[in-house]
């Protein structure tokens, strides 16, 4: 028997490299939990259930895949099939990785809950009437629920460490241009950037491993400047953490998150880091507001081409071009898309370019600026990863405001491109708590070993409470 | 009355015959008559989550433009994103440049009776070709009134070149006279057949005028798709007459975009301009910025030869300006360098009855031609245009259309002038009568007695003298 909840995807290598599984009999252990526990999760859109010699995985709705609907969970892709394979799709393909299916997102990657999803919200495994975080929701409920092994995220303002916080799971938002966006259904080209959602650190850096690397058909992507390396080192000597001041006294961050992160940051402490404050004096303050000008606007000129001519959804209605126009998106889009489309729109227009889009891309640059400052003092820079723990379903839905604040912390390093790796440190009120560790440019293998090192000593139990066997 | 002078800037866009697409690698199907919809891809219908990866042929070939345009190279280029929304541009923008094109601040030189006149090339950036549009159930292919509307997409992608003119053309004959120019120029390069009837050439004409003596610039309007070089001329012409006769008048020129009309010889009001329209432009983020590389901007020097412009220059030395601009702007100047003989008499032959031939002079045995031009006063006309038809092929010889002679002796002609006299009663009493046209008709008759093979000068001298009789 099989326990999808416990087993990480290492340990189903594992399991298929000794023969002790099939892959059939891998891919019938999630289905079975899929057809088990998915009703009250609501972590897929599609379920697929390839079978393969790898081990199986899901990947968010917005990862194209050939014959598989991909809908980024809106109703204006609803229908669509698409015709080839993302580069990351390909390169799971490649590695033998068989899908499972697709998970739940908020439309577009919009959001922080997956409550803005046209196919209604996933629930936390932790705690059903709580939202599982997002936008890669669907993969972190799928992932810690034992729906899936490991799964793709992406990740544009926090949209993979976020939900693998709220989660209790390992998640990493590589620094830009590590991981291919060649079919990735686009919403700020800027910050998109696809990561795994894992139980543990190794199996980040394993699928990580297969997913990073230049990509032709991404102008962005680059070469990795060294090969990932899988962690093994259990001790964090020689790495020096800095504690950003604004990033761990923000306010809005609950006491009980504080404290889980500072229990963590003394015991980097006992295993040997150095550790010291630093600060980002306007990275934090700054961050938020400018990142909802850039992603907006670069959301309102990617949105464009869902204009019902050439696939997706299209108004039944009859009428003119505007019309169709018109009708096509007001009935395809849900609110958030709407919201952020209106003011990206009014962002770039003509007048205001200057002042909005070019004045956020100029603030972008010191926000790097102050980063690299920081680094030049630290390795890595750790904080909260979301303020608060999961948050009742329904309880932020009508505020956007407040949502957006789910993101205020992991923003500030995305506008930079630097990566990010959020890891479960303990629980507040029964709920995970995450560290989010920040790396320069490229660090993602120091990031994967003092992660590691971490996990290994905070052992923290990836399986949720109440669905301890 | 006041005098008028005529400011004229012209828009270009040369189609480029690479071998793939701008951002896909789609083949470019330049000009054939393909299936519809047969070449296409998921990057060119902007499928989600697609990216474009910039055709590096495109940007040398751009590069090897701007240098014969005496352009600056943008040692770091951009591309921008341009929105509008038409089922043209499947992803609702266009990738094209915006403030850093790649080539800028160029002059072409345009010889004319009374020296070289320098007209300003303000920039010459690179884009993306649109789909084309069909419209049916209306009246002539327009849109008004169409009942529906089909998209090809094999078109859309395919490389395109903008270049934009100072407004220093001075008169409709000027801009036809540059425009032909210029399509020398790109053809010569090897970039584009640039075909105007075709579409691989376009060109839109900026038209204002003022009072001799003004600095400034009066409302200009724009004459869009235009699609001859005629018509560039008289398109312009008529857009002058009915620019002087508003001001004349006292009215005022409003800023709008207009269409010529050929068939009426006026204009028409296509859009007013009066609001501007609001691309959003904003730097393509899916793009890195392109820097051409040194090696690349000196093997592009050196591929560009001779201008036709300076050609022009050398053969007016032997020949006339017009005829020098005819022979260079129909590419058959290197022919006439290689035929030897009488210059002017070369050129003639060239831009008259060679060119009414419609031979293709690269494979033509200059030596051979040469001969049947220095005799083209001794054979027979219709002998001649024989042997200017033959003159193509690759075996052809003047010989064999040399021996036969024309008939100048008048006493072998007298005979047949008399009959067709005495047959031709009622035209001789009209000469007579002082309508001189009639000797024209005359002199035919002569022609066709003999089958072409009397000499009409002398022909025409004997019939004169025997009229007056």
């Amino acid at each position: 028997m099989i326990d999808t909840l416990r087993l990480t995807a290492e340990d189903a290598a594992g399991l298929l490299e000794r023969k002790e599984a099939s892959g059939q009999e891998l891919t019938r252990a999630y289905l079975d939990a899929i057809e088990q526990r998915d009703s009250e999760l609501h972590a897929y859109l599609h379920v697929v259930g390839e079978t393969g010699d790898g081990v199986p995985i899901a990947h968010k709705d917005l990862v194209t895949t050939k014959g598989i609907p991909t809908t980024a969970g809106s109703r204006i892709l609803e229908g669509y099939i698409p015709v080839f394979d993302s580069t990351v799709a390909a390169r799971c393909k490649e590695a033998g990785l068989p899908v499972l299916g697709k998970t739940n997102m908020d439309e577009f990657a919009m959001g922080s809950s997956t409550e803005n999803s046209a196919y209604g919200p996933s629930h936390n495994p932790w705690d059903p009437e709580r939202v599982p975080g997002g936008s890669s929701g669907g993969s972190a409920a799928a992932v810690a629920g034992g729906l899936a092994p490991w799964a793709l995220g992406s990740d544009t303002g926090g949209s993979i460490k976020q939900p693998a916080s709220l989660c209790g799971l390992v998640g990493l938002r590589p620094t830009y241009g590590t991981v291919s966006r060649y079919g990735i259904v686009a919403f700020a080209s800027s910050l998109d950037q696809i990561g795994p959602i894992t139980k543990t650190v190794r199996d980040n850096a394993l699928l990580y491993k297969i997913v990073a690397g230049r990509d032709p058909c991404d102008s962005t992507t680059v070469d990795l400047p060294q090969a990932v390396e899988i962690p093994e080192a259990e001790d964090l000597r020689g790495i020096r953490i800095g504690i950003p001041k604004e990033l761990n006294e923000a306010e809005g961050i609950e006491p009980g998150v504080s404290e889980q992160v500072q229990k963590a940051i003394a015991l980097a402490e006992e295993l040997g880091a150095e550790v010291g404050e630093t600060t980002l004096p306007r990275s934090v303050d700054y961050g938020l507001p400018c990142y909802y000008l850039v992603a907006p606007a670069e959301a309102s000129s990617n949105l464009a081409r869902y204009d019902g001519v050439r696939y997706g959804y299209r108004t039944p209605g009859d009428g003119d071009l505007t019309a169709l126009y018109e009708r096509t998106r007001w009935e395809g889009f849900g609110a958030e898309p709407k919201r952020r489309i209106l003011i990206g729109t009014y962002a770039l227009s003509a007048g205001y370019f200057e002042a909005y889009y070019g004045q956020a891309q100029k603030v972008r640059t010191i926000i790097s600026q102050e980063h690299a400052a920081a680094f030049e003092d630290y390795d890595l820079l750790v904080s909260p990863t979301s303020p608060t723990v999961a948050f009742k379903i329904g309880e932020k839905a009508e505020n956007p405001l407040a949502m957006y604040l789910s993101d205020l912390l992991t923003i500030p390093s995305n506008m930079a491109g630097l990566p990010g790796l959020s890891i479960p440190c303990g629980l507040s009120d029964g709920l995970p708590v995450g560290l989010q560790l920040i790396g320069p440019q490229f660090s993602e293998n120091l990031l994967f070993r003092a992660g590691h090192a971490l996990e290994r000593a905070l052992e923290f139990d990836f399986v949720p409470e109440r669905l301890r066997g | 009355m006041a005098r008028w002078e005529p400011v004229i800037g012209l828009e270009i866009h040369v189609q480029l015959k690479t071998r793939t697409k701008m951002f896909c690698r789609c083949e470019n199907v330049y000009l054939a008559r393909e299936e519809r919809n047969t070449r296409t891809c998921p990057i060119c219908l902007a499928h989600p989550g697609t990216l474009p990866v910039p055709n590096k042929k495109a940007i040398e070939w751009t590069v090897k433009l701007g240098l014969a345009l005496g352009c600056q190279i943008a040692p770091r280029a951009l591309f921008h994103r341009k929105h509008y929304w038409y089922p043209d541009l499947p992803k609702g923008y266009q990738i094209s440049q915006y403030d850093v094109p790649l080539c800028s601040e160029g002059s072409f030189v345009l010889p004319t009776e009374d020296g070289d006149r320098e007209i300003g090339i303000v920039r010459a950036h690179l884009e993306e070709d649109a789909a084309r549009t069909e419209h049916f159930g209306g009246v002539g292919g327009r849109i008004a009134g169409a009942e529906h509307s089909l998209v090809d997409f094999n078109r859309g992608g395919t490389p395109l070149v903008e270049i934009v003119t100072r407004p220093d053309v001075r008169s409709p004959d000027e801009a036809r006279r540059f425009l032909q120019l210029l399509r020398q120029t790109v053809v010569e390069l090897g970039i584009s057949d640039a075909e105007m009837e075709k579409g691989s050439l376009r060109c839109d004409a900026n038209v204002s005028i003022r009072k001799a003596g003004e600095t400034g610039f009066r409302t200009k309007t724009e004459l869009k798709n235009i699609n001859s070089f005629k018509f560039v001329a008289d398109g312009i012409a008529a857009e002058l007459v009915r620019q002087e006769a508003a001001y004349e008048r006292g009215d005022e020129i409003a800023q709008e975009t207009l269409h010529y009309d050929p068939g009426r010889g006026t204009v028409a009001l296509l859009r007013s301009k009066e609001y501007a329209d609001d691309y959003r432009y904003f730097p393509e983020p899916d793009l890195v910025p392109v820097e051409p590389p040194q090696e690349m901007i000196d093997a592009m020097r050196a591929e560009v030869g001779e201008l036709p412009g300076a050609r022009i220059r050398r053969l007016e030395t032997e020949i006339a300006l017009d005829l020098a601009e005819g022979l260079v702007t129909s590419g058959r100047d290197a022919l006439y360098a290689r035929v030897p003989g009488d210059r002017r008499a070369v050129a003639n032959v060239l831009m008259n009855q060679f060119a009414a031939a419609g031979i293709d002079p690269e494979g033509v045995n200059a030596e051979e031609l040469g001969k049947l031009i220095e005799a083209r006063d001794s054979i027979p006309r219709t002998t001649f245009d024989e042997a200017i038809a033959a003159s193509g092929n690759g075996d052809f010889s003047a010989e064999r259309y040399l021996g036969e002679t024309v008939i100048t002796d008048a006493s072998e002609l007298d005979p047949v002038i008399d009959r067709v006299i005495a047959a031709n009663e009622a035209q001789v009493l009209s000469f007579k009568a002082g309508k001189e046209g009639v000797l024209g008709y005359l002199v035919g008759q002569v022609m066709r007695e003999t089958q072409g093979k009397a000499n009409p000068k002398i022909v025409s001298e004997r019939l004169l003298e025997k009229l007056k009789d």
